[in-house]
């Protein structure tokens, strides 16, 4: 096969030939290494690049795929992950100063359910600074450019993962989702992101924001990697106390492209202002091509949904406030060069190592927990969480699925959003409520607008309802799906020329 | 002084859990050891590290809340309380503030004026911080998470104590709870119970509460002691001068017995507790209660009233073989062994007690086996030693654990029953001292006991006494 | 503007976040700080007196590890990421003066 042929592949497709032998690992490693050469000057997908270490696992991992050791679909099949899941061995930064040079001791859980599968880890990928953000242009090793329009942002926090997959850097890669941060990125890149329900992939290794919203998931090319994928990261881990024990670990059974039956409902309240045209445009094709299959579609009122901004920042800035103390310069990390005395040092470090974007939420969070204020933000917010989930639970009660838009744009330029925090966190207005209800999430691409930028859709299901939200995003995929933007086909072409 | 002032006390005290691994992951709690060599990513606070908790904490706390007359809190829940400092990896302890496991309860206590009660606001799990070695050389810190992690439960009383003969009554009778729980060795000097004192002054009859201060740093009855009598002259003191107490935190310098405020800027008191994600809630089932309580060991009111009633032991020897759960434990594995418990008691009360005191140790470390006294006491009981070869002996058991019989036998202490050489050593004692069989036969007892003694000695102690004296008797005629 | 966070306020929050601003940053966050606070403040429409804080989201609970020593000495892993490190422990400024 070419290496164009070899990067059209999905994951499931790659390691489908790769067990028909068809292709080897070491193709594989190679051309997306390939390509990364090409991409990285022009994208900065990438923290890091583990090009050794690539190819010494393809070695290895082919040997025990011919040993019939390892017989699964992912087997061989090259990952980026985000550089705030920790993999021993590997600089780890959350594009952050102050862990620059961090290399962790410990792996993952869900990296290490990857690697047991036979993945192959390319790098690390870039992101917002800690995840906080929604561009990643606060990542201290320079912004990520969208594949399809560079001067566009590619989205946030898991910008460097979405761009990855994209451009056909990786075939997949694992992104972190705390507020809308995989489905954003996903639905600005032309991806498929998946955030499951909140405990079903191991936060072992994951590098805290907001404990109680952080969830790891998927970046791919289709729903049915989606699938694939979350069969590997899904398990009960003893090391994360909120790790849940699921009954049914098989998601891509629910792969049918039947949604006879299947009830759908399109929240009023995502539809109203704000909302880009376009974009509401492709949230009603959806809806009718699903009930042109057999749903059931409906508008309803979900209602609280503005609310879930101002109760999400309040809540993961008072977490990452007391997660991120323990950044200090003490036990690894940056240590500031001139300081005086210990709480100097504690001040200069974590003042020169944390870019603004990090301070500011820290600042707000230790803010809104401070003596005097913490019943009138925090508990404020736990209880507004309470009504949200309330909300969603009530929708649960109707439908099987909630259909609206990921984000109410495509993606916008670079350095229009950072001006305006305010505007940029009401870009998550889709997302952030599935995070603080602990519900599954699913964006997938369905086409372009006349910026000939990609637009996402997101599917939201009950918890554990992961397969609703996978059979109805598989039934919607074939319509429009992955496209490989230009930028990323030309790279290609131009190799073949040589 | 023309005013009465009354001091108001009550105790934040700190007890180490006897669990084998730390509260939130599994590395040993064992004390000692190279700086840092047992720590992990947890008890490090190393990024992307997660707590998972230790049930037997859960049940140790609610073993001493039980004891205690606690009520339990059925829904109880950890919270972050939130402060940089190098020996905290986190920089936030994980403790209990909105729900602790246990509240309202109480211990009674024996003072001068007879019983009281002393009130327990509550009692909450938490983790131990690491350990600062300060490094004058290099003029630096040096961090030691080997304690970082290692499970407290941190008892808050009311403020219902008065004096520091009070407070020691109370950290002593919850000592004896939790030693005899088996929750904590509660050992002082290795820090595993620490004590936290609040202390006010109020003139006698006043309603309201004085200004309190917190000192810290207290590891031992007697420092506890001196800080509550160097804390209340200081406030009596200021409030004479007509000064204002600081609400503050002290530090209690035990070597110049005084104390000094922590006040820095840095430190603002502002912990923004809130609940820890990381950490699911804690649902405490009737039932869960219930196997706790039934598995609750003897406490010392109940061995008390044991020893008195099945061993025949008096209020008074009872009371002493109980105020160490090691001391009664050694206590009834002897009597078990030989049957003798007034006996055991004893030797525990008289000898064991003087040699503790004599090597200054805590009775913990007595650690010779109940075998080596019982065999001792065996000894004495059928006459193969007397008593002064048995004190002699039992010091050899104390200190390091010999076996009594072979001691006996290597070292020749048998009580010598060989009549025909003891009548030639004492009639020879009887030739070498004529006033003293004079004297006998003149009336004096007390010379009879002489000769005893001059046979006694030349026998080197080895001689049965009730033989001697036979034998002393029947020569005089 | 109506919450107005003053420059005592912005100190008081670097000392318990252990940050130190410049005085551009400080500006920014005062203005930042109190233009989310306003916007925070459209929870207030929300009447909550009978709602229960919510801090998980699924009612697990007793998540336990039993008492079991798995972990051995790893010092060496623990300390590879040190800034400063001396005689097997993590070196800081002095603690006490
Ligand atoms: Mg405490
Ligand atoms: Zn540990």
């Amino acid at each position: 096969m070419t290496e164009k042929d070899i990067l059209s592949l999905t994951a499931v497709g790659l390691g489908k030939k790769i067990k028909e032998k068809e292709v080897t690992v070491l193709e594989a490693v190679k051309a997306v290494m390939d390509q990364i050469k090409d991409m990285e000057p022009v994208l900065n997908s990438f923290v890091t690049v583990e090009e050794e270490y690539a190819f010494t696992q393809a070695e290895a991992v082919q040997k025990r795929i011919d040993a019939g050791e390892l017989t699964g679909p992912l087997a061989g099949v090259p990952v980026a992950i985000k550089d705030n899941i920790c993999v021993k061995d590997m600089k780890t930064t959350c594009s952050s100063n102050i862990l620059a040079d961090f290399v962790p001791t410990y792996t993952a859980t869900a990296v290490d359910n990857l690697i047991k599968a036979g993945a192959i880890i390319i790098g690390k990928t870039n992101m917002d600074e800690f995840a906080m953000g929604s561009t990643t242009e606060t990542s201290a090793f320079g912004p990520t450019k969208n594949p399809w329009n560079i001067e566009h942002v590619p989205g946030g926090s898991s910008g460097g993962s979405c761009a990855a997959v994209s451009a056909s850097e990786s075939y997949y890669a694992l992104g972190s989702d705390t507020g809308g941060s995989i489905r954003q990125p996903a639905s600005y890149c032309g991806v498929t992101g998946l955030k499951p329900t909140y405990g079903t992939i191991s936060r072992y290794g994951l590098i805290a924001y907001g404990s109680s919203l952080d969830q790891i998931g998927p970046v791919a090319k289709d729903v049915t990697d989606c699938a694939a994928i979350l069969e590997v990261l899904a398990s009960h881990d003893p090391k994360d106390s909120t790790s849940v024990e699921r009954e049914d670990y098989s998601f891509l059974d629910a792969l049918t492209g039947e949604v006879k039956g299947l009830k759908v409902g399109i929240p009023a309240d995502y539809l109203s202002e704000g909302l880009n045209e376009e974009v509401k445009e492709a949230v009603l094709k959806a809806a009718k091509i699903l009930e042109e299959k057999g749903a059931v579609v409906e508008t309803f009122d979900l209602g609280k949904v503005k609310y879930a901004i101002p109760a999400y920042y309040i809540i993961a800035s008072a977490e990452a406030s007391s997660n991120l103390s323990r950044f200090d310069g003490v036990k690894y990390g940056f240590r500031a060069k001139e300081y005086s005395g210990l709480h100097g040092m504690y001040k200069k470090s974590r003042s020169q190592g944390f870019g603004a974007e990090v301070k500011r939420r820290i600042m707000l969070g230790s803010f809104v927990l401070s003596s005097g204020y913490y019943d009138a933000y925090y508990i404020k917010a736990l209880k507004t969480k309470a009504l949200i989930k309330k909300s969603f639970d009530d929708a649960f009660a109707k439908y099987d699925v909630i259909l609206g838009p990921t984000a109410p744009t495509t993606a916008p330029k670079l350095n229009e959003s950072l001006s305006d925090t305010l505007k940029m966190y009401l870009g998550d207005i889709y997302t952030i409520a599935v995070n603080l209800a602990g519900l599954p999430g699913l964006s997938i691409p369905f086409g372009t607008d006349q910026k000939g930028l990609p637009v996402g859709l997101q599917l939201i299901g009950d918890c554990f309802q992961e397969k609703n939200i996978l059979r109805a995003g598989f039934a919607l995929e074939g319509e429009h799906g992955y496209v490989m933007p230009k930028t990323a086909q030309l790279a290609i072409s131009g190799r073949e020329e040589k | 002084m023309s005013k009465q002032y009354e001091t108001v006390i009550g105790l934040e005290v700190h007890v180490e859990l006897a669990t084998k691994t730390k509260i939130f992951c599994s590395c040993s709690t064992e004390f000692g050891g190279a700086p840092n060599t047992h720590t992990c990513p947890v008890c490090t606070g190393m990024p992307g590290s997660l707590p998972v908790l230790n049930k037997q904490v859960v049940e140790y706390a609610m073993a001493v809340g039980l004891a205690a007359n606690c009520k339990i809190n059925q829904d109880s829940k950890f919270d972050r309380k939130n402060y940089f400092y190098p020996d905290n990896p986190q920089n936030y302890q994980i403790s209990q503030l909105y729900l602790p496991i246990c509240h309202d309860g109480y211990v009674e206590i024996d003072t001068s004026a007879g019983k009281k009660k002393i009130g327990i606001h509550e009692i909450h799990m938490e983790e131990d911080a690491g350990k600062l070695i300060h490094d004058e050389w290099d003029d630096c810190s040096l961090v030691d998470f080997n304690r970082s992690g290692v499970p407290l439960i941190e008892i808050v009383s009311e403020p219902d104590m008065r004096s520091g003969e009070e407070v020691n009554a109370y950290l002593e009778k919850l000592r004896l709870i939790i030693q005899y729980l088996g929750a904590s060795d509660c050992k002082l000097q290795e820090g595993s119970m620490r004590a936290d004192v609040n202390l006010s002054i109020r003139e006698v009859g006043a309603k309201e509460f004085g200004t309190r201060t917190e000192m810290k740093n207290l590891n031992s009855f007697k420092a506890i002691s001196r800080a509550i009598e160097g804390e209340r002259k200081r406030q009596i003191e200021l409030i004479e001068e007509g000064k204002m107490i600081t609400q503050e935190t002290r530090r209690w310098d035990d070597n110049k017995e005084s104390s000094y405020a922590m006040r820095s800027k840095e430190d603002a008191k502002d912990y923004r507790y809130f609940p820890d994600p990381d950490l699911p809630p804690i649902v405490i089932s009737d039932e869960w209660i219930k196997s706790i309580q039934d598995r609750q060991p003897e406490l010392r009111t109940e061995k008390m009233a044991r020893y008195q009633d099945v061993f025949n032991l008096s209020e008074y020897d009872a009371d002493i073989i109980t105020g160490s759960k090691h001391i009664a434990d050694i206590f009834e594995a002897v009597t078990e062994l030989c049957g003798k418990p007034k006996e055991v008691a004893n030797w525990l009360m008289v000898e064991a007690m003087r040699l503790l005191k004599e090597h200054e140790m805590e009775p913990e470390k007595m650690c010779f086996s109940p075998e080596n006294l019982a065999k001792l006491i065996q000894l004495v009981d059928n006459g193969t030693i007397n008593r002064t070869v048995a004190k002699e002996v039992f010091e050899r058991i104390f200190a390091e654990n010999v076996d009594p019989e072979k001691y006996v036998e290597e070292k020749g202490l048998k009580v010598v029953n060989d009549e025909g050489q003891l009548r030639e050593t004492i009639q020879g004692i009887i030739d070498a001292n004529p006033q003293s069989v004079a004297d006998y036969h003149s009336g004096k007892e007390k010379a009879m006991g002489f000769l005893v003694g001059q046979t006694m000695k030349a026998m080197k102690g080895k001689a049965g006494p009730a033989l001697v004296n036979q034998i002393v008797k029947e020569l005089l005629g | 503007m109506a919450h107005l966070i003053d420059d005592d306020m912005i100190e008081y929050v670097g000392i318990l976040a252990k940050l130190e601003l410049s005085e551009k940053e400080r500006e920014e966050a005062k203005k930042d700080m109190g233009r989310m606070l306003d916007y925070i403040d459209t929870l207030n429409e929300l009447d909550t007196d009978e709602v229960e804080p919510m801090s998980h989201v699924f009612p697990i609970h007793n998540v336990f590890r039993d008492d079991v020593v798995t972990n051995g000495d790893d010092r060496d892993n623990i300390l590879k990421n040190a800034p400063e490190k001396k005689d097997g422990a993590f070196k800081v400024p002095k603690t006490v003066e």
